[in-house]
């Protein structure tokens, strides 16, 4: 394996993660606010230091880089960036516990949202503010972002093993032909929509520095709030934009790209539209089923609408306590979890399009018992889809089936209800971040014990990078020196 | 600029790598996923699965945008039809590899009627630089500037060589000829010599010359020069056959070995002059009965590099005095040039070499764009020839007082009918072709590229 580009990269981005931990410490110094900035200043000192050294080790590095130093790096920078950033909250004091201070930046940066903290709107404001960032520089990617800054990647396609470990999805492929170019164009739409839905909320009279951390746990579909009762505070339009740009941050953002070269092609995508058919019906079908509760059509279709967008994007934010709803609704928000947004998106879970594609194999599999000579291919776009890619996703989804498993029997050890667990397990797993029962949307995670709290910060990073990156840089034959 | 490629074979995937390296957006068409997933592991290029004569393929691959379109599929129709249908589409460029020999007569036709902007036969190519070669078997390769009037032929300096042990300042005392060494390759590594460097036993030289001069040269080197009057062709491939008209026409007598007994009748059918043999050619017995052992040149065209190979391994150790290797994968010639093996054919990179003087070109805005390009030390080095415009720098200045920046060599000034090897105190002039030699890193564009300021 290749230490030294892997190194030399790592370094790259620990300074980078310095750089923007700025802003955080800007907030905290204009307001006054003395721990947090020295917090803040002390993380990025050792952020500097680090990043140096790593660079200074990586100097020498040769150009074999193949995909397993691709996985080995986005995951070893997935936790490496997590522990670190978790630092400020830890100097600050404002978080007195390590773990729980490794929980919630791992929950932000995997865009998660599940949050430990009791009493939110006591935190101090700079450490909010980065507490919401993290959600947005995970959402697309920090290595992504190293790719579109970073000069000097000479026709080499190497990059691609980056992209691929860092993006979700069963088949990433690039815009244009240029990896660089690719990963700009993905930027600029991404800072573009967030810029567009910040400006929505103001316009519906949200304080700025509110506007900015909501517009970054929409834009990665995080879901941390800077509110105790996360969203329900804010006016029915607030929540109306929210609901509508959450919906849109769970889209391919490759089709956002195609409908300006080729609209037509762009709204006949099957994974899109898929996607909006989920959300609308099962919007529909938890409306009714809350109206009695409700009382008003209006409200229903509101909430329901809200909520559904809101965990199906794998964002997390509520505006009431769904976990009064009836038993059907619950059910099917739980389901949803699983499901997840579009893949090349911001959000997590399982990906519209692979459950699409296992729908369709399930398809052709059963119509070859029934003629067992019959040759079937599997079609997406109207182009066949390799055995490769859905050989690829009958692993994931074995592989997730067990890790959600082993997850839940770890996390049961402290006793509480199986529907805590489950969702719980499922919530991180996915990226979601509130769950059912004790870890539903009006509690938070932190009655957990410790050991519990590992295992789910190890399940969003696990969900966030679809599994394997991390697997690979878990398994101790990676690092053996003489590979067969 | 924004190419694409269509067909990821084995001349595609060279273009992709030498053009992606230049920093062209290159986009890479063909059929099989599995060789486009190894495109994309590799160099930094977008693919589209398809056929590359497709409307909505080509749409797909962006051909709106694109400068230049490159089809080389392994099927002559496919490539010209690609053209056609990019044509039709877009403002681009467009060539196409035609290799079929039934078509060989009639490519300018296609090309003016189809509005190509250019056709490549790589076969066809291989065949005329393997002709020139065998005109001067010293060398290990000829390259030709300014319309064949002046060269840069690479030689080995032997045990014997006068050259041996002496520094280049020497050099005309020595040979008597007004030549340049551009370029020396030892033990895998290029240097631009200066004229204190001294010429060791194994060196290839790379030397720039007049071609009116080469036969001095080689008489004063003590090489002799006979001329080749036979050669033995193994395999009958498309190269052989346009290898055999060219050397038939020559005067020289050619003996083809070629196992398939079909294609040894339409070899007979075309070529009546040369013997057909039909038999193994990779058998000693049947290469001694052929007349290996009396025979000037052996040149080997079969589809297997291994076979190639050994064949002229075995040439060489029974003393043929010129062996020329046909190598499809050149990644391992390196290793073989040990081994009696100097001399080596790759069609795919003769044809590529083409094509990127013709971006080259293209890239050019302000004239005086590349005339001719030669990669020279195995790929190692590149040789350009330009033409002097009004807009080029440093006109009529001493070169001693021109800026050049390192690793860049000025080989050679060519005015009205005079070949200069320049000096300190020559200086290039308006209508001058310039000759440059580079191992530099950086794109050489245009003539105005090589000077520092």
């Amino acid at each position: 394996m290749n230490c030294a580009i892997i190194s030399r990269y790592l370094g790259n981005l620990l300074l980078l993660e310095a750089a923007f931990l700025v802003p955080p410490a800007a907030i905290s110094a204009s307001l006054g606010e003395e721990t947090a900035r020295r917090g803040i200043l002390l993380t990025v000192g050792i952020l500097v230091v680090l990043g140096l050294l790593l660079r200074r080790a990586g100097q020498r590095s040769g150009s074999t880089f193949y995909a397993k130093e691709g996985f080995v790096l986005v995951a070893l920078a997935w936790v490496v960036m997590s522990f670190l950033g978790s630092l400020p909250f830890y100097f600050s004091g404002e978080i007195p516990s390590l773990v729980d201070c490794f929980f919630e930046t791992v929950s932000g940066f995997t865009t998660t949202g599940a949050s430990i903290l009791t009493d939110v709107e006591a935190m101090s404001k700079g450490l909010l503010f980065w507490r919401s960032f993290t959600h947005w520089l995970g959402g697309m990617g920090m290595l992504v972002f190293l790719l579109a800054v970073a000069p000097g990647q000479k026709g080499q396609g190497f990059t691609l093993h980056l992209m691929r470990a860092e993006s979700p999805g069963p088949s990433v492929g690039k815009l244009v032909p240029k990896m660089r170019q690719t990963a700009k164009i993905l930027y600029l739409l991404y800072v573009g929509l967030t810029i567009i839905c910040v400006l929505f909320l103001l316009a519906g009279g949200m304080p700025l520095f509110d506007s900015l951390c909501t517009a970054f746990g929409t834009a990665g579909t995080g879901g941390f709030g800077i509110k105790n009762d996360s969203m329900a505070g804010y006016s029915i339009y607030l929540q109306g934009v929210c609901t509508v740009f959450m919906a849109l941050f769970g889209v391919n953002f490759s089709v956002y790209y195609l409908l300006f070269r080729n609209w037509r092609a762009a709204l006949k995508d099957e994974e899109v539209r898929l996607y909006f058919a989920i959300m609308l019906s099962v919007s529909a079908v938890i409306a009714c089923n809350i109206y009695p509760q409700m009382g008003s059509v209006g409200m229903s279709i509101h909430e329901a609408t809200f909520h559904t967008s809101s965990i199906m994007t794998t964002t997390g934010f509520a505006i009431s306590n769904f976990d009064l709803w009836p038993e059907l609704s619950r059910v099917l928000l739980l389901v949803l979890m699983i499901a997840g947004a579009c893949a090349g998106s911001t959000g997590g879970g399982v990906k519209t399009i692979r459950l699409l594609l296992i729908f369709k194999n399930m398809k052709a599999g059963f119509r070859k018992l029934l003629h067992p000579n019959s040759v079937e291919t599997v079609k997406l776009n109207g182009r066949p889809v390799g055995r490769s890619v859905l050989e690829g996703i009958n692993t994931y989804m074995s592989a997730y089936c067990l890790i959600a498993i082993a997850s839940l029997l770890v996390v049961s050890l402290d006793n509480f209800s199986l529907v805590t667990n489950l969702s719980a397990v499922l919530s991180c797993f996915n990226n979601i971040g509130p769950g059912l029962d004790i870890v539903g949307p009006i509690h938070n995670y932190s009655t957990y014990s410790d050991l519990s709290k590992i295992v789910l910060s190890l399940d969003m990073l696990l969900g966030r990078l679809e599994i394997f990156p991390m697997l690979i840089l878990l398994r101790p034959a990676t690092y053996r020196r003489r590979q067969a | 600029m924004k190419i694409v490629i269509v067909g990821d074979g084995k001349v595609g995937l060279a273009l992709t790598a030498r053009l992606s390296r230049a920093g062209h957006d290159v986009v890479v068409i063909d059929r099989d996923p599995r060789v486009l997933e190894e495109s994309l592991q590799t160099y930094d290029v977008m693919v589209v699965q398809g056929n590359g004569a497709c409307k909505s393929v080509l749409e797909e691959a962006g051909i709106n945008t694109a400068d230049l379109l490159i089809a080389a599929t392994s099927s002559d129709e496919i490539n010209l039809l690609c053209c056609m249908v990019a044509n039709k589409m877009a403002n681009v460029h467009t060539i196409a590899r035609v290799r079929s020999p039934e078509y060989a007569g009639q490519l300018n036709f296609l090309k003016d009627e189809l509005g190509l902007s250019m056709t490549i036969n790589p076969e066809m190519a291989a065949a005329r630089e393997i002709d020139h070669l065998l005109q001067f078997p010293s060398f290990l390769k000829r390259d030709r500037f300014a319309k064949g009037r002046v060269e840069i032929v690479e030689l080995k300096i032997c045990a014997d060589s006068p050259l041996r042990g002496k520094p280049l300042s020497q050099l005309y005392k020595l040979i008597r000829v007004k030549v340049l060494v551009c370029a020396v390759e030892r033990r895998g590594m290029v240097y631009i010599p200066s004229g204190a460097f001294t010429l060791e036993e194994g060196d290839k030289i790379s030397v720039t010359a007049d071609s009116k001069d080469l036969v001095t040269l080689l008489k004063n080197l003590g090489l002799t020069t006979e001329r080749t009057r036979s050669a033995l062709i193994i395999g009958g491939s498309r190269i052989a056959y346009y290898l055999a008209r060219r050397l038939l026409s020559s005067g020289i007598t050619v003996k083809i070995i070629e196992q398939d007994i079909a294609r040894c009748e339409e070899l007979a059918a075309l070529l009546p002059k040369a013997t057909i043999i039909n038999a193994d050619g990779s058998r000693q017995d049947i290469l001694r009965a052929e007349g290996i052992t009396s025979t000037d040149a052996v040149v080997t065209l079969t589809d297997m590099d291994e076979e190639n190979l050994i064949i002229s391994m075995y040439a060489t150790h029974v003393g043929v005095p010129k062996s020329i290797t046909k190598i499809n994968r050149a990644e391992y010639v390196d290793t073989f040039s040990d081994l009696g093996i100097d001399t080596v054919i790759s069609p795919k990179d003769l044809c590529c070499t083409d094509i990127v003087r013709y971006v080259r070109a293209m890239e050019n805005t302000t004239g005086g764009a590349v005339q001719t390009l030669h990669y020279i030390v195995e790929g190692k080095a590149e040789a350009l020839e330009f033409v002097a415009t009004s807009a080029t720098r440093h006109l009529d200045e001493p070169l001693t007082q021109v800026p050049i920046k390192p690793n860049i060599l000025l080989s050679c000034i060519l005015r009205g009918g005079k070949t200069i090897i320049p000096q300190g105190s020559d200086c290039i002039r308006l209508g001058d072709t310039v000759i440059v030699v580079t191992t530099a890193e950086q794109t050489i564009r245009d003539l105005g590229d090589i000077f520092a300021g």
